[in-house]
């Protein structure tokens, strides 16, 4: 049976905060909570779609050069960009494939982006991000119970 | 040594550059400059490549156990190709010569599953969007969100397609990612009956729809011989490794490689030699190294590697609907090679209909679910690993010492050896379209059509969100910034 909630996220582990996606899935994971399921990979890819189907609601994590820190979590809507790359699929990307392959609504979900600054391979994840990641895990906690 | 739009022959300082940075839809980072006079006619052409910076660093030093499973984060797309060229590198060090045949076939599913996915995110991912609405129809909707809404079905069927290929890595490699089954010596794993059966239920549909795909493309050529024929055309040599008997291998055998009219070059060449018989030529202006046959030099040693070499080096493809698409193309390349860029897709296409045959075939085989996991013979101190990737020959080379620690790496990736390929498709592309003309952001695609049909996976740039724009800026000869074109 599906699990209602799927916490997926991304990242390679040995390209310094670039492990904060798998890291912070693995956090999770370790909470052993109930109807939650947690998927990780290299990188967000189309078939990535079909994983959404049948949940209630859906947490993409992934490190962000970008994002206000110590983290950004936001709900994303299905959306076309010109961003398309095998490597950067994006998740609202993501969602508007699952819309077109499915026929129906995507389930509701939400990005959350955690700050990361250093990605050379073969580094440990830095002071900094490992702090974001803990703050994350923080709002993990409350997104789980937030009201749809 | 430089060949033609290489380097430009005026004074650098009275034209006008303009940088594809980095190049949309192909894996990693990528580059294009090209330079142009006051009456935007091409002097220069060159595709840059961040190349695996540091990776032969990152695994020296490290226990060559690690190896197998370290080397799949050097690429997120390929990681099951550098998983196995290491781990066939790998048996040698731990003298494991032959590897026992539940090993060998649960590596060669493995490897088969890898080719199916990675081909089907290539075609119905990368390319099918500028082959089906055209090389400069609107760019927001030249994606695979755009083939979703206009073609769900092709979209549906790639998107399983590489999930079902997928799910043969899951099972063969033990994880989803960052799987363990090949290790030196052999596999810790093999499939139960269960788990075959659960795999051949599906199989078929996999073959059905890869015949589908050969038929999409096969017909995008007939249709339209003027372009596919032609757009980025140019002869070479070309590459690959073939089974002993000249039949198609993807997995294990002895390299093989043709000159521009077919003529047979070298063969049975067994690739332990490979370090005499090419040589990497290093250029200023590239971070990646540039191959060549050591004995032709670099003027004309240099050679093709990926699909379109792989399916016209081979004398025969061992599994019959790939066999028959092999079989037209021939004729429809009437018996010379065929050197179309966009033929990379034609034949990409015809592996992956072969991926999905020898899947079934090998599903069918009790030997994947054998006990006799390991092999093991004299220890040696080197040992290289050769494996038909997606994207073309990839070689892995470790040299390891008494205390078990890889001492020295050198990795050719399926990217370097097509890295003179891709920039004379580029010259050529450039010369054809963009000479003399106003350019547009249709015809600088055209240039990225180029590079996407070698599928080079550059990767391992970090995929953090925000990581990935498409920047085209417009310099003039002082440096000043003209214009500026950026996509995120």
């Amino acid at each position: 049976m599906t699990a209602p909630v799927l916490v997926f996220g991304w990242g390679n582990p040995s390209r310094g905060d670039d492990a904060l996606g798998p890291l912070f899935v693995e956090a999770v994971e370790a909470m052993a909570l109930p109807g939650v399921e947690c998927l990780t990979d290299f990188q967000l890819q189309v078939e990535h779609a079909l994983d959404l189907k049948g949940r209630e609601r859906v947490l993409f994590v992934d490190a962000s050069a970008t994002a206000p820190a110590p983290y950004s979590i936001d709900r994303i809507e299905p959306a076309r960009d010109e961003s398309f790359t095998t490597h950067a699929v994006s998740p609202p990307a993501i969602l508007q494939v699952y819309r077109e392959i499915e026929g129906e609504p995507p389930p509701p979900c939400w990005l959350m982006a955690i700050r990361g600054a250093a990605w050379e391979l073969g580094t440990p994840l830095a002071a900094g991000a490992r702090q974001n990641l803990m703050a994350a895990l923080d709002g993990f906690r409350h997104w789980l119970h937030r009201p749809l | 040594m430089s060949f033609e739009l290489e380097t430009a022959t005026v004074a650098s300082e009275n034209l006008r550059r303009v940088a594809i940075d980095p190049v949309s839809r192909v894996e990693g980072h990528g580059k294009v400059t090209i330079l142009l006079d006051e009456h935007n006619r091409v002097h220069q052409v060159r595709l840059h490549i961040v190349e695996f910076r540091g990776f032969e660093r990152f695994i020296q030093g490290r226990p060559y156990w690690e190896v197998p499973v370290m080397v799949q984060r050097l690429c997120g797309i390929c990681p099951v190709s550098h998983h196995l060229a290491a781990s066939k590198a790998l048996d040698l060090i731990v003298g494991a010569t032959k590897v026992t045949p539940t090993a060998d076939k649960m590596r060669r599913l493995m490897h088969y599953g890898q080719i199916l996915q990675s081909h089907a995110l290539h075609f119905f991912h990368l390319s099918s969007p500028d082959l089906l609405f055209g090389f400069d129809s609107e760019v927001g909707r030249r994606n695979i969100v755009g083939v979703a809404e206009k073609y769900p079905e092709i979209a549906k069927k790639g998107i399983l397609l590489r999930k079902y290929g997928q799910e043969v890595i899951r099972l063969t490699a033990g994880k989803r990612v960052h799987g363990t089954g090949a290790v030196p010596g052999g596999v810790n794993r093999s499939l139960t009956a269960d788990e075959r059966k659960d795999l051949l239920k599906d199989v078929y549909q996999m073959i059905a729809w890869s015949r589908e795909a050969v038929q999409i493309i096969k017909e995008l050529h007939q249709q339209n011989p003027a372009l596919y024929d032609h757009f980025g055309t140019f002869r070479s040599n070309f590459m690959g490794m073939v089974a002993p008997d000249g039949s198609l291998d993807l997995y294990h055998g002895v390299l093989r490689a043709r000159d521009a009219d077919g003529r047979i070059l070298f063969d049975q060449v067994d690739y332990q030699t490979y370090d005499r018989l090419i040589t990497e030529e290093v250029k200023p202006w590239s971070y990646m190294k540039f191959p060549y046959f050591t004995s032709m030099g670099p003027e004309n040693g240099w050679y093709k590697v990926g699909p379109l070499a792989r399916v016209q080096n081979c004398d025969s493809i061992p599994t019959p609907f790939a066999e028959h698409e092999r079989r037209e193309l021939v004729a429809y390349a009437g018996g010379k090679p065929l050197h179309a860029t966009l033929a990379y897709h034609w034949t990409r296409m015809i592996e992956m209909l072969f991926a999905a045959e020898t899947i079934k075939e090998l599903l069918q085989d009790d030997d994947l679910s054998g006990t006799e996991l390991m092999t093991s013979g004299e220890r040696r101190r080197e040992g290289v690993g050769v494996i038909e990737a997606p994207r073309g020959t990839l070689f892995h080379h470790y040299q390891v010492g008494d205390d078990d620690l890889v001492t020295m790496a050198n990795l050719i990736v399926s990217t370097t050896n097509n890295n003179q390929a891709m920039n004379t498709a580029v010259r050529e592309v450039a010369k054809k379209y963009l000479d003399g003309r106003e350019i547009t952001e249709g015809l600088l695609n055209h240039i990225e059509v180029a590079i996407r049909a070698y599928d080079p996976c550059l990767s391992c740039a970090t995929h953090a969100l925000g990581k990935m724009p498409l920047e085209v800026a417009l310099v003039d000869a002082e440096g000043t910034e003209l214009d500026r074109k950026y996509k995120q």
